[in-house]
């Protein structure tokens, strides 16, 4: 296919109702939270009194000081954790046990949430009676499982990140006489570092976002963001989360975008 | 092995272990415990004189209850439809990226992505202001003159479907894209050149071709939408049986562990298939590149 041949209609006008499809709830969404009424049919004029009330509403403030609390630190785990994943897949050869190294990273991704979830829980509970240690649920039980999940995508973004890796500029470092370390902290993980930041992010966004897996191993006090969301629009539509999700959508938008920046390839 | 590798590797191998493999292991375990009230709910594996305390009877109840048996179709049976739907939409879009020009290809790219990372809750949730009785759509089409009352569409399966498709069309594009987007331009030229109309040559070479794709895509919407627990509970209604929210059900409300692990090995086992596909496809996919 020649690059200046113009796409078929028919395909054209498919992408465009894909796209339409894909942008028509979030545009609405975010249209409602800027409407006076309440009724999501009846436009009653521009208004951010959904926002206000929001940034008031203390159960939500609350629930996402902790979401954030968690996504930061379960995306720094599993930053650490799946780029050495990565490094051994791509760098160490056909290592014993490879293939099960291979699937523990990578299953997570494919798994059911609710399968791992429940998983985790009966996990955390084994351990408390075997050695006392978590104790309760909360915090602690929800960084845990959140790292263990996001580890699979980050693996995945550094992993093809370090594919493409030259290689060469690294032996000439050894070469020089430069140690392995040192080669490591100047020289790859710079290289690496687009991927790195991308890696967490996703970790971060997947963290901040999870209900399913949350459900099963918070506690009682340890309520984040999308499980109060949850429980608030299992009662039905309310503006303010209109509001909330304008918000997200923003914040996580903008954060893909700079991912997506941070990765393009530089010429 | 040196001891450099050995050091880098014993962190996440060690951590997915212990919070991966192990959990599974337990889950095994307790599906085969007798369900108890107390903390925790379920007997121990073992009494104290070292005599083995299982049962078989949470599976068997499994098979037993009609209401099981028929969230296992139901939820089979919805992984099948939605994967078929996203890819009836999703494959036109990943041909039409693919085949657009290099430079926009990130940005189209992009824009499928973006919908996937911003809050799935908030996704499913525009969804309901969309479909309830009194919502967006019964409201446009009222308004058409098409319809004269009001449909009910949330809370019913239908919504579920609409809510499934939505959220998982993106992971059924990415997969085709990268087997599409790698697809050879010269083979397709030399079909047209050997006179193929467009539809022959995309029936003849390009289809045959995105096979590995297709399989992918499928499966990474297959196998969670099975075990979907948050948009059957958002958007379904009397009717809507799934396995993953029968697995909280019997988790959460009736504190049945046992059975609720037993029903998790029973979905695990059904989907063992799929999966080791999905891992052999992904490594012929990654040696072909």
């Amino acid at each position: 296919m020649t690059q200046k041949q113009r796409l078929p209609t028919v395909l054209f006008s498919l992408l465009t109702f894909g796209y339409a499809f894909l942008y028509l709830p979030i545009a609405v969404l975010v249209a409602w939270s800027f409407n006076a009424s309440r009724l999501v049919t009846v436009w009653g004029g521009f208004s951010t009194k959904w926002y206000v009330q929001l940034v008031h509403d203390d159960r939500f403030l609350a629930a996402a000081g902790l979401s954030l609390k968690i996504a930061v630190v379960s995306a720094c785990l599993s930053l650490v954790l799946g780029t050495l994943a990565a490094l051994a897949l791509v760098r160490y050869g056909n290592f014993p046990g490879r293939k099960l190294f291979n699937i523990l990273i990578a299953a997570p991704m494919v798994m059911p949430e609710i399968i791992m979830g429940l998983a985790l829980l009966l996990m955390f509970v084994a351990l408390e009676q075997a050695i006392g240690w978590p104790e309760g649920r909360g915090f602690t039980t929800i960084v845990l499982s959140h790292a263990t999940v996001s580890t699979a995508y980050v693996t995945v973004v550094v992993r093809s990140r370090l594919t493409q890796l030259d290689m060469s500029i690294e032996e000439a470092a050894l070469d020089l006489g430069a140690r392995p370390a040192k080669v490591f902290w100047m020289i790859t993980l710079p290289m690496l570092a687009p991927a790195l930041a991308a890696g967490w992010l996703l970790a971060f966004t997947l963290s901040l976002d999870d209900v399913v897996v949350t459900q099963f191993v918070s506690g009682p006090g340890s309520t984040t963001l999308p499980i109060t969301v949850f429980s608030s629009i299992r009662l039905g539509v309310s503006p303010e989360i209109n509001a909330l999700g304008t918000i997200i959508i923003g914040v996580v938008a903008s954060g893909i975008i700079l991912a997506g920046w941070l990765l393009r390839d530089r010429k | 092995m040196n001891w450099r590798r050995a050091l880098v590797l014993i962190g996440p191998f060690a951590w997915m272990a212990v919070l991966f493999l192990v959990p599974f292991i337990i889950v095994a375990f307790i599906s085969l415990a007798q369900p108890r009230i107390g903390i925790p709910p379920y007997e121990p594996l073992m009494d104290r004189d070292g005599a083995l305390n299982i049962t078989l009877e949470n599976f068997t109840l499994l098979f037993e209850d009609d209401l099981y048996i028929q969230a296992y179709w139901q939820s089979l049976a919805t992984a099948g439809l939605c994967a078929l739907v996203c890819l009836l939409i999703g494959y036109p879009m990943a041909l039409a990226i693919a085949r657009s020009r290099t430079a926009i290809r990130p940005v189209l790219l992009m824009l499928v992505i973006l919908p996937f990372w911003t809050s799935f809750l908030i996704r499913v949730y525009a969804w309901m202001g969309i479909l309830k009785e009194e919502g967006l759509l019964n409201s446009v089409l009222m308004g058409l003159g098409l319809i004269a009352h009001p449909l009910v569409i949330l809370n019913t399966n239908v919504a579920v479907y609409i809510g499934i498709i939505y959220s998982y069309l993106p992971f059924m594009i990415l997969p085709l894209y990268a087997t599409l987007e790698r697809l050879d331009p010269a083979l397709l030229e030399a079909a047209t050149d050997l006179g193929a109309k467009p539809w022959k040559a995309f029936l003849t070479v390009t289809l045959p071709l995105s096979w590995p794709g297709i399989l992918a895509g499928w499966m990474l919407v297959f196998i969670p939408v099975t075990g979907e627990y948050v948009i059957p509970d958002l958007l379904g209604g009397s009717d809507t049986n799934m396995l993953g929210k029968a697995l909280w059900d019997v988790f959460a409300i009736n504190r049945d562990w046992p059975t609720a692990a037993a029903l998790a090995v029973v979905l695990l086992v059904a989907l063992a298939v799929p999966v080791g596909l999905l891992h052999r496809l992904q490594h012929k996919i990654e040696d072909a590149a």
